[in-house]
């Protein structure tokens, strides 16, 4: 198991799904079964990916392989010599985890598809998209360098549009796809300027050049304030991408795709690059990039788990509750708590997926009926979908033995060790209150869609358990979302082996000066030898991880337990709070949600946020774009008509004047000389004696005028 | 191969066929057609050829040695009129460098495209594509002559049958948009004959025989060392006009770009133009603007390029944002595709004001890229145009579901304009801005430009939505998908904005020692001029 | 007494060149026209011959007056004769009707 074939394994995972696609719309239609064709192209990335995981995990551990190959170059530029530009794939431990959870879940996903998409009219077509998908997702995962992150990253949010849109005979379908790519597109332009910046200063895209120059006190234009802005600059793709405030809004549109779709992209996988991003980029972030990540992730958190509590379209409160749990990871990357976001994004992944297939599962068995209000007491109809939502609403309530409660106590337990160490005490409270209210709207969910009656009697009676191909993949990610997968102490995540032995947070690379406190290291002798090794070049291996000073490492020690005791209080409340008003229906819903009104509506409305980019940002961009139009068509133009016009009344002028005054001169010489002609004819009289005067005469005068000189 | 006059051949060949189609009787619509495809083919074929023998470590920009394919010979010869004018001297002068090479290549494609996008003519099929080889031979003579006066003539030979084309066998309001393209041309060609003439009698060349007459040879102009002391445009003479004339230049190359506020004759050309010319319109003829300025205004004027060369990315900057509001606000799809060009040649300006290597790499790249993959966007405005009879965005709707396969090149052509990664266009606006970044002072007009990318995504998705997604709009229930002939049209173009897109290296190599040398030239004011700028 | 001079030679000229001139301009027929001539071509032979004598030409004077008299026989015949022929063709000899000139 050599590097080169690991290497040549990934890119092998990476092309296999574009083969897929290629294939698919080219031949779709004239191979029979063609969607197995892409299931089984899934299954085998998967398996490959398990192996390269395997591999990678078990020999190279503390190792990063590189695999890279010239694309652009420029030679000879004056100044700057040599400027090239890489392809390449860069497998340490988080690629291969990612690799391994966005080719399970888009293999579980196409197998659940082949039943849920069954009979559309652009079946094929549908799995080509999933493949393209898959292809672009693949690439984020192991791409090198930043450059080639961010053409993947516009490939998904090629293949998010193209999803979303699938069924665009819908308007509110077309509308939403647009929506994300462009709100998407906002994102991705401040990413790109920050890609600018490295770019610009560095003259390389790879990350691991760009943070060897950083770590050897080489800044983007030689200031910290340029670090920071690049680093949040970039952080602004994965703003767009999770869906963090304020670009979060196209995500809950965007559950206007299919319901797997919504499970592979939206919930599990493509939302999740932007968490993925910023671990990235987690080395090169200074303390107020990362300050300010942790609020943008708090207030996003916050925001939609507001809002998840009135919604009744059951993807809809799936949507913001992956906007709510996005931002805790965001929030979490912010303070410092890198391993835990990633294990979170893991854990999250499976269990969303579950429940976003869960979902579909139901809405498949009830005709495509989405809101819950209509459901109720299905839990005796689909028992498997029933027992795996149920498994994966406890591990995103944060109940033990799940996985959910590692990942979640582990970054509430960051947030109190950030609080008491920098005295930003509002995130850990803000944590935990989403935590309350996250475990109320899932549990909310359930009971409202599975437990108690049948509102909907009709409907009810339809509803059936359903195949195995979209039961199958529900039971295998409620299995994931349990505990023993990532360690074997259920409530200790710290101890297990994908925290102690895979995820770690790096050795961050920005100056001592930029950095929060709680990240100085006190020996400086650690960091010299790491700049030396990072000079050195990016391939040597990152054995040395430095998290934190032992300062931080106290104080999270010390949160974990008070974390672990607070979060299982409040999601118990939240719990019990639910079951109290919608199953033992103890308390009215209704009665607080009139009495807190404004408060409900402004939930239900999801804070006016739409309606707000509406009057400002898109009326504006209208009203300046008609404006511009208008200016454009009377005022350039009119000024280019304009002279058009006044050129042509000069030069009607000018023919006036050439006709009546330099032709009517003219006229008038020979009008003149016609009347001299009338006069003088006069003496024409054709009598030789008349002329003998004249002659007689003229003599005369001559005479007399010129009797001087005789 | 090194004796073959091939660039020669590939400007006269459509000259000659004009000729030959002249001389075919005007009722075998399908011979003119054919053959006419034919001469374009064969252009396309010797462009291949071009390419192939090119070599890429040529730098070519202001070497005269280093040009490749070169045709020099002694055009018009008048000795001794006076001792103030001396001997008239004239060269017939053709080379090709990293700079022109994609745009021969560019032209030789988009025409033969356009010429079979031109089978749907009907009216006049002669005349129309003996017009139409005329135009073909003009615009490859501009991008291969390297004589400022043959440049001119060229420049201005494809004037002519543009008019017509677009007077005779435009839309409703075609004689208002013929002349009004002919004028807004020919006022910007007065400002480039008077600069001509004035360089003429600034600058001269040593002849073979010791002495040195006044030249209009272009690489000579760019050596200051040429310069007499007195001319009215020598960096030697303290009192120079270089500075006026150089503005001069640049608004007659701007106008053709085109360049705010000199855009307005653009979208009624466009609007008017059948679906073939308008391909070429956006395809070559915008590009002969930037073009003239990389290889006219910028090295024969670098001291003055780069004193101005904020207010170019500035005024780069106003049309990507301008031109992009404009787009969406249109109603008409081919108005809404003009002002995306306007938006587009945007980029173009901004990358060349940057004076780097990567942002000149990116603005020629784009003016290639432009030149696909507009020409793909018209095309596709065309084949809805000749089935529906209209152009309106509100008026379509659905078109996916009635014809999937050309909803998938749309697709393909929409995404590329909005610079989609894997795509032609990504790669060259990436790194106009990324050249634009580099450059100190133009760091906020780029970070400005940028939204440009976001403005683009706007009315492109905008109008893909309008006309193709949603519900089909019944009216519509009939139109058949492609023919064979748009296949043949749209595949070729496809498969080239995959390619540059992946692999770009195949166009950048071509260019990068040219645009290394250029920039280089640009960077140093060489050390003799002595005036720099004087107003 | 008063010497003849040349003046009383130019005196008589003079009346006969006006008297010449008067006949010209105020006769109808062309005959007498003719004779007006005669009379203008004598005048300007007395002039000559007074010239000659006073002057200090020698004889050439009187052989330019006798040139002119041979002159003036010819003119008077060739002119008659054309008299004749206007006679034929116009039916009369007066100048006022003759005015083909004009056309």
């Amino acid at each position: 198991m050599t590097e080169a074939l690991l290497l040549n394994i990934s890119l092998a995972i990476l092309l296999l799904p574009l083969l897929g696609f290629v294939t698919l719309i080219f031949f779709g239609r004239k191979i029979p079964g063609s969607h197995w064709l892409e299931t089984g192209i899934m299954l085998l990335c998967l398996l490959l990916s398990v192996y390269t995981g395997f591999g990678k995990l078990a020999y190279y551990v503390g190792q990063n392989l590189i695999m890279e190959g010239r694309w652009i170059q420029f030679w000879n530029v004056p100044v700057l010599g040599q400027i090239q530009m890489d392809l390449g794939i860069k497998l340490d431990n988080l690629t291969v985890i990612m690799l391994f959870v966005v080719t399970l879940i888009s293999f579980l996903v196409h197998l659940f598809s082949v039943a849920y998409m069954k009979g559309d009219a652009r079946y094929t077509r549908y799995f080509a998209y999933l493949g393209v998908f898959t292809f672009s997702m693949l690439g984020i995962v192991l791409t090198h360098n930043i450059l080639m992150m961010y053409i993947f990253w516009e490939l998904v949010g090629l293949s998010s549009y193209l999803l979303i849109g699938f069924w665009f005979e819908k308007k509110s379908a077309s509308d939403a796809s647009k929506k994300a790519f462009l709100v998407n597109r906002v994102g991705d332009t401040g990413m790109f300027i920050g890609i600018m910046i490295l770019f610009t200063h560095y003259h390389t895209f790879t990350f691991d050049a760009i943070f060897a120059q950083i770590a050897s006190g080489n800044l983007p234009f030689h200031s910290g304030a340029w670090l920071t802005a690049a680093g949040l600059l970039i952080f602004m793709g994965a703003v767009g991408k999770s869906a963090q405030f304020p670009l979060h809004v196209w995500l809950p549109d965007a559950m206007e795709g299919p319901t797997p779709v919504s499970a592979l992209i939206h919930a599990a996988t493509m939302v999740a690059a932007g968490v993925y991003l910023v671990a990235r980029i987690f080395v090169m972030l200074t303390a107020d990039a990362m300050l300010t990540i942790a609020i943008v992730g708090m207030v996003t958190s916050f925001i939609a788990a507001t809002i998840a509590l009135t919604q009744n379209d059951i993807k809809k409160v799936l949507a913001y509750s992956t906007v709510s749990q996005l931002g805790y990871m965001i929030m979490a990357m912010g303070v410092g708590a890198y391993n835990y976001a990633f294990f979170h994004l893991v854990t999250h992944a499976f269990f969303k997926a579950c429940l976003f297939l869960g979902s579909g599962s139901v809405i498949h068995s009830m005709h495509h009926e989405q809101d819950i209000r209509n459901m109720g007491g299905l839990r005796k109809k689909m028992p498997i979908t029933y027992y795996s939502f149920l498994i994966s609403t406890l591990a995103i309530s944060g109940i033990p033995f799940t996985s959910g409660f590692l990942s979640k106590d582990g970054i509430l337990a960051g947030t109190l060790a950030f609080g008491s160490l920098t005295g930003h005490w509002l995130i850990p409270a803000v944590a935990f209150l989403v935590a309350l209210m996250t475990a109320f709207y899932m549990f909310r969910l359930v009971i409202l869609t599975f437990h108690g009656e049948p509102r909907d009697r009709h409907k009810y009676d339809h509803a059936h358990e359903s195949p195995f191909v979209m039961a199958m993949p529900l039971a295998l990610l409620a299995t994931l979302s349990l505990f023993f997968w990532y360690g074997a102490n259920p409530i200790n995540p710290g101890t297990g082996w994908f925290l102690n032995k895979w995820v770690q947070t790096p050795h961050t690379v920005v100056p001592q000066a930029q950095r929060f406190d709680f990240m100085k290291t006190e020996t400086t002798e650690t960091e010299v030898e790491g700049n030396n090794k990072a000079v050195a070049g990016h391939k040597v291996a990152e054995a040395e991880y430095i998290t934190h000073s032992e300062h931080y490492m106290h104080a999270m020690h010390q949160a974990h337990y008070p974390a672990m005791i607070l979060s299982l209080f409040v999601g118990g409340i939240g719990i019990f709070f639910s079951f109290m008003m919608y199953h033992w229906k103890k308390i009215d819903p209704d009665k607080i949600a009139g009495s807190i009104k404004p408060l409900y509506n402004l939930s239900l409305n999801k804070w006016y946020i739409d309606e707000i980019y509406d009057a400002t940002f898109i009326r504006g961009t209208m009203l300046l774009s008609k404006f511009l139009a208008t200016f454009d068509n009377k005022v350039v133009d009119g000024i280019v008509n304009g002279t058009a016009t006044v050129t042509r009344f000069i030069s009607r002028a000018s023919g006036i004047f050439d006709n009546v005054v330099v032709d009517g001169f003219v006229n008038f010489t020979a009008y003149l000389s016609g009347l001299i002609g009338i006069f003088f004819r006069k003496f024409q009289t054709g009598k030789v004696q008349t002329y003998i005067v004249m002659v007689v005469f003229s003599a005369l005068i001559l005479l007399f005028i010129f009797r001087p000189f005789f | 191969m090194a004796y073959f006059p091939i660039l020669s051949f590939i400007t006269m060949l459509p000259i000659l066929g004009m000729i030959i189609v002249l001389c075919l009787p005007g009722k075998q619509e399908k011979l003119i057609k054919g053959f006419s495809a034919v001469i374009t083919g064969i252009q396309v074929i010797l462009a291949g050829i071009i390419l192939h023998s090119y070599n890429y470590s040529l730098p070519g920009v202001f070497h005269q040695n280093s040009f490749q394919f070169i045709e020099k010979f002694r055009w018009i010869e008048i000795a001794g009129l006076s001792s103030s004018i001396g001997t008239i001297k004239i060269d017939y002068f053709l080379g090709i460098d990293g700079l022109s090479a994609p745009m021969v290549l560019l032209t030789a494609l988009i025409s033969f495209i356009a010429t079979l996008s031109s089978f749907t003519i009907t009216k006049s099929v002669k005349g129309y594509f003996a017009l139409f080889l005329l135009l073909d031979a003009g615009m490859m003579g501009v991008f291969v002559s390297l004589d400022f006066f043959l440049f001119y003539i060229f420049w201005e030979l494809m004037l002519l049958p543009m008019y017509f084309l677009i007077g005779i066998w435009g839309g409703p309001r075609k004689e208002y948009a013929a002349i009004k393209f002919f004028i807004y041309t020919l006022f910007g060609s007065v400002f480039m004959l008077l600069v001509m003439i004035g360089l003429y009698f600034s600058c001269t060349e040593l002849m073979a025989n010791g002495t040195r007459v006044f030249t209009f040879n272009m690489i000579s102009l760019m050596d200051p060392n040429n310069y007499t002391a007195t001319g009215i445009l020598s960096p030697l003479n303290p009192g120079n006009l270089r500075f006026i004339a150089y503005i001069a230049l640049f608004i007659g190359f701007a106008i053709k770009i085109p360049m705010f506020p000199f855009h307005t004759w653009l979208p009624d050309a466009h609007v008017e133009a059948p679906t073939a010319i308008s391909v070429i319109l956006a395809g070559v003829l915008l590009k002969m603007g930037t073009y003239g300025i990389i290889r006219i205004s910028f090295p024969i004027f670098p001291e003055i390029t780069r004193q101005l060369a904020w207010y170019i990315g500035l005024f780069g900057m106003i049309n990507i944002i301008y031109g992009a509001l404009c787009a969406l606000a249109q109603k008409d799809f081919k108005k809404m595709i003009a002002y995306s060009s306007v938006s587009h040649m945007g980029y173009v300006m901004l990358g060349m004001a940057s004076l780097t290597s990567v942002g000149m790499s990116g603005a020629i790249f784009q003016m290639f890229n432009h030149g696909t993959i507009t020409a793909m966007l018209f095309l596709a405005v065309g084949v809805i145009y000749d089935r529906a009879h209209t152009r309106g965005l509100d008026d379509f709707g659905g078109l996916a579901l009635q014809m999937p396969v050309y909803t998938g090149f749309v697709i393909v052509a929409f995404f590329a304009a909005i610079g989609l990664p894997s795509m032609s266009g990504f790669i060259s606006e990436a790194f106009v801005f990324l050249g634009g970044f580099s450059n100190n002072s133009l760091r906020i007009i780029t970070i400005i430009s940028t939204l440009g990318i976001l403005l683009g995504a706007g009315y492109m998705l905008w109008a893909m939505q309008r006309v193709y997604l949603g519900r089909l709009n019944e009216k519509w229930n009939t139109l058949p998908d492609m023919s064979m002939t748009e296949y043949a049209m749209f595949i070729p173009l496809t498969i080239i904005i995959f390619v540059l897109g992946i692999y770009p290296s195949f166009m950048l190599d071509i260019m990068n020692t040219s645009v290394n040398s250029l920039v280089e030239f640009m960077t140093k004011i060489p050390s003799n001029i002595s005036a720099i700028g004087k107003f | 007494m008063v010497q003849v001079g040349l003046n009383q030679f130019l005196i008589v000229s003079t009346i006969l060149f006006s008297l010449g001139i008067f006949g010209i301009v105020t006769r109808r027929n062309a005959v007498m026209v003719l004779m007006g001539i005669e009379l203008v071509l004598n005048s300007a032979n007395i002039n000559f011959v007074a010239f000659a004598k006073f002057g200090n030409f020698g004889l050439s004077g009187q052989i330019v007056a006798l040139f002119v008299i041979i002159l003036a026989a010819a003119e008077a015949a060739i002119a008659l004769a054309i008299v004749l022929n206007i006679y034929k063709t116009f039916a009369t000899v007066n100048v006022d009707e003759i005015d083909k000139l004009k056309e």
